[in-house]
């Protein structure tokens, strides 16, 4: 899936002198709040983090607050799925006009009638709704199905995707692989037969 | 594309509703309007929808199918609305209520709500917004509450709201951190007339036992305790009380003048002021009550008790005015001892004993609440009827120990201001004991435990000329009855109920006449909390309450100059009060009296006709 990141950041945390007691939790907590949300100068989503503190002494600031300033060594697992990129997740509800999709168990996508590619229909079946490739019988979206999409945009605010099932290799996660399976598994045979045959 | 082609192939598997044709007609007629007005050309049609939209008419039913059908036209085209070019009839549909529909309108306006939500995320706010205003009912609902079609409407508008907001929190994942800063931006001010606040209340509680609640209920609890504690702290009790500080201690309970058909002491000038508000504390306290019992039968109370726990910590704790709003805790405890009960006093003794703990700077401020821990725990372990003697004894042992392990690193004279917790610990102690002497004492394992307590309190520190007067009096009363030990030197109290040095360890927020479980002052939210209860007249001292007439004589302890007032009070509420009494006013000695006194105390109801049983 693409959109994940993990980079490496060196960072200065500003921790109350009351906290001083517990530098490391302070800091744990100073970046738990910025969790789930779209940081522009890490440029994504923070979804995880891990923390060294890398000095021992900090700098103290002048002012009426005397906050201190913690050098710290971090990895950070971001989310920023690009436009045109791929991503994955499970659909949680599907209607005529739309499929719904949470990525990652935080980000709601959804992708409208108008991005489904005409191969797929909709269909009721066993009082399910599903979308049903005509090509395909087997190729089949319905609630659970784990879907790969194209993201379309990235709404940083409410972390919602806006996504596309145009492109020729989105759809069901399974059938998707194993179709890659199978085609690759047809070319090592044709390759055995030529071989073979020359 | 594949799902529009359906919309146009009449042959397609695809059902739109009961007639299949009009339906389709009218979602390619909306799309078509909406893309013409995209486009930026008026649209006579668009104009249309947005009238249907903004009309209020339930009784006329076409259009009321109009709308309907409008509406679902619209669910199904949420992609081509945009935020910018289709400003009117989004406003339109974020200004409408649920309350002015039928059902049927309902269902249709909800889904195309949750199509907005979750179909782009610039619409989220403005729906989650749009769906909480219901929990604000317009007044003509609030004025007709008692009529069986709008207590039905109530139902079919409150569970449809309900209904939605989970329904988009499970399609987007972040609905619920959203929502939470919303419910606190539209939780209506007090008011004194209206009792919205009370269903808005009941609502977010609602909230907080829906998967909601998991992620914010400890926030729900904060706002609502926090309402809770307003609404106490604008009600003037002491008007309502006709000032009780003068008031004996443990002097008859309030509830026991009722018996007699006495008038209240009410201030009637207040009636009107504090009256709206009196009842709205109520209801709400009550509806709490209901909560918390619900959650106690889903079994979820513990898991509830410790978000419970934290919101009284912020903002009951430290707050020393408030009569009612602690007992939501008390009802807590009362429905699971076991857990929720010994974990709340435990938890108190925890900040009283946080004192102890190194601390890189000296906190002055936090010596105020550490006083409030042990003066919440001294009157919970009073009068919790649910606890049992053992966890008391423990307490206690472990407050006894805590004031011994202080006098012996001690080595001062009296000092009120500098030995506050000392000096609350004490108090503490003897106020537990007052209500508890003879069930401690008739166990010798607990009454071993308090055996340091006399050295604690013969102590240079003096605790016995600091605390409380009437405190200490009963307690020295009871010790010496029940042979617990007895004080040489006599203590002359005369008539005080506080006293110079009692008031200097008590500050300026007089903790030491704070007895946070006093009996509730409010009717209904009493009557949960009674059966649970231990009113003073409930308890069994260790002296004779028959012999007291006798005993006065050689008492080692003055406490009254005058024991029985002949002036029985036709009307002089006030002397009877203002007298500091440990004799109840009426005597035990009459079976038929003790009969009466013994039964269950009626309620106290803050108004000027006495309640009957």
């Amino acid at each position: 899936m693409e959109g994940l990141k993990l980079t490496n950041a060196e960072l200065l945390v500003y921790i109350h002198p009351s906290k001083s007691g517990n530098k490391l939790k302070a800091i744990c907590r100073e970046l738990s709040s910025l969790l789930f949300q779209y940081d522009e100068i890490f440029d994504g989503v923070l979804l995880a983090f891990d923390v060294t503190v890398k000095s021992k002494g900090a700098k103290i600031l002048a002012g009426l607050n005397p906050y201190f300033g913690v050098k710290v060594e971090a990895s950070l697992l971001l989310f920023n799925p690009k436009p045109n990129s791929l991503v994955e997740g499970k659909i949680v509800k599907i209607s005529p006009e739309t499929i719904h999709v949470i990525v990652l168990g935080f980000s709601a996508a959804v992708v409208t009638d108008i991005d489904i590619r005409e191969e797929f229909k909709y269909r009721m079946r066993n009082g399910e709704d599903c979308f049903v490739s005509s090509s395909h019988k087997r190729h089949v979206l319905k609630v659970g199905t784990m879907l790969r999409l194209q993201v379309e945009s990235f709404d940083e605010e409410v972390m919602h995707i806006a996504g596309s099932l145009l492109p020729a290799n989105t759809g069901c996660v399974k059938w998707l692989e194993k179709q890659s399976e199978e085609a690759l598994h047809m070319d090592r045979l044709v390759l055995i037969c030529t071989l073979f045959f020359t | 594309m594949g799902a529009s082609e359906a919309l146009t192939d009449p042959s397609s598997l695809y059902n739109v509703g009961n007639n299949d044709l009009s339906d389709t007609e009218t979602v390619l007629n909306v799309r078509n309007a909406l893309a013409s007005v995209q486009n930026g050309e008026s649209d006579l049609l668009y104009d249309q929808f947005v009238e249907t939209i903004q009309i209020n008419n339930r009784s006329d039913h076409a259009l009321g199918a109009q709308l309907d059908a409008l509406l679902k036209a619209l669910s199904g085209s949420v992609a081509c609305i945009d935020v910018n070019h289709h400003r009117r009839i989004l406003s339109g549909i974020f200004g409408m209520s649920l309350w002015d529909h039928k059902p049927h309108v309902m269902d249709s306006l909800v889904d195309l709500i949750i199509s907005l939500a979750a179909t782009s995320g610039k619409y989220l706010d403005n729906c989650l917004n749009m769906l909480i205003r219901h929990f604000v009912p317009p007044p003509w609902v609030i004025d007709r509450l008692w009529q069986n079609r709008v207590i039905e409407q109530k139902q079919h508008v409150l569970s449809r709201v309900h209904g939605a907001l989970l329904k988009i929190s499970l399609l987007v994942p972040l609905a619920p951190s959203r929502l939470l800063p919303m419910l606190a931006h539209q939780l209506p001010k007090i008011n004194k007339k209206d009792q919205v606040v009370v269903i808005y209340v009941e609502n977010l509680l609602k909230l907080e036992n829906s998967s909601i609640g998991q992620v914010g209920g400890g926030m729900i609890f904060m706002m609502v305790m926090e309402r809770l504690r307003d609404l106490d702290l604008e009600i003037d009790w002491d008007d309502i009380l006709q000032d009780d500080s003068n008031r004996g201690m443990f002097d008859m309970e309030l509830e026991d003048a009722m018996n007699e058909g006495d008038e209240l002491p009410v201030g009637s000038l207040n009636q009107d002021t504090s009256g709206g508000k009196i009842e709205s504390l109520d209801k709400l306290m009550v509806t709490c009550f209901d909560h918390l019992e619900s959650c106690n039968l889903h079994g979820r109370l513990d898991q509830v008790f410790e978000k419970l726990f934290d919101s009284f910590e912020n903002f009951i704790l430290n707050t020393y005015k408030s009569k009612v709003s602690q007992f939501l805790m008390f009802y807590a405890c009362s429905l699971d001892p076991e857990n929720c009960g010994v974990k709340f006093g435990s938890k108190l003794l925890d900040i009283f004993l946080s004192s102890n703990k190194p601390r890189p700077t000296r906190q002055v401020s936090l010596s105020s609440l550490w006083m409030s821990a042990v003066a919440y725990l001294a009157s919970y372990l009073a009068r919790g009827k649910f606890l049992p003697v053992s966890y008391v004894a423990t307490m206690l042992k472990r407050l006894v120990d805590e004031c011994a392990d202080y006098c012996r690193t001690c080595n001062d004279d009296i000092r009120p201001e500098a030995h506050q917790l000392f000096y609350s610990g004490c108090q503490a102690i003897m106020y537990v004991l007052c209500f508890r002497m003879r069930s401690i004492l008739d166990v010798p394992r607990f009454r071993s435990e308090l055996i340091p307590l006399e050295s604690i309190l013969m102590h240079k520190l003096n605790p016995l000329m600091v605390c409380l007067p009437s405190v200490v009096a009963e307690f020295l009363r009871q010790a010496k009855a029940g042979g617990l030990f007895v004080v040489s030197d006599s203590f002359i109290f005369e008539d005080l109920l506080e006293s110079e040095l009692s008031r200097a360890f008590g500050g300026c927020e007089r903790l030491d006449t704070f007895f946070p479980f006093d009996p509730c002052l409010l009717k209904s939210s009493n009557s949960n909390i009674s059966g649970n209860f231990i009113y003073w007249s409930m308890v069994r001292p260790t002296y004779d309450k028959d012999d007291d007439e006798e005993d006065d004589d050689d008492a080692e302890i003055i406490v009254n100059g005058d024991e029985e007032s002949d002036e029985e009070d036709e009307g002089d509420l006030d002397y009877a009060l203002n007298k500091m009494s440990i004799t109840p006013k009426h005597s035990f000695k009459n079976n038929m009296e003790r009969e009466r006194l013994m039964k269950m105390p009626s309620m106290i109801r803050p108004s000027t006709s006495p309640e009957s049983l």
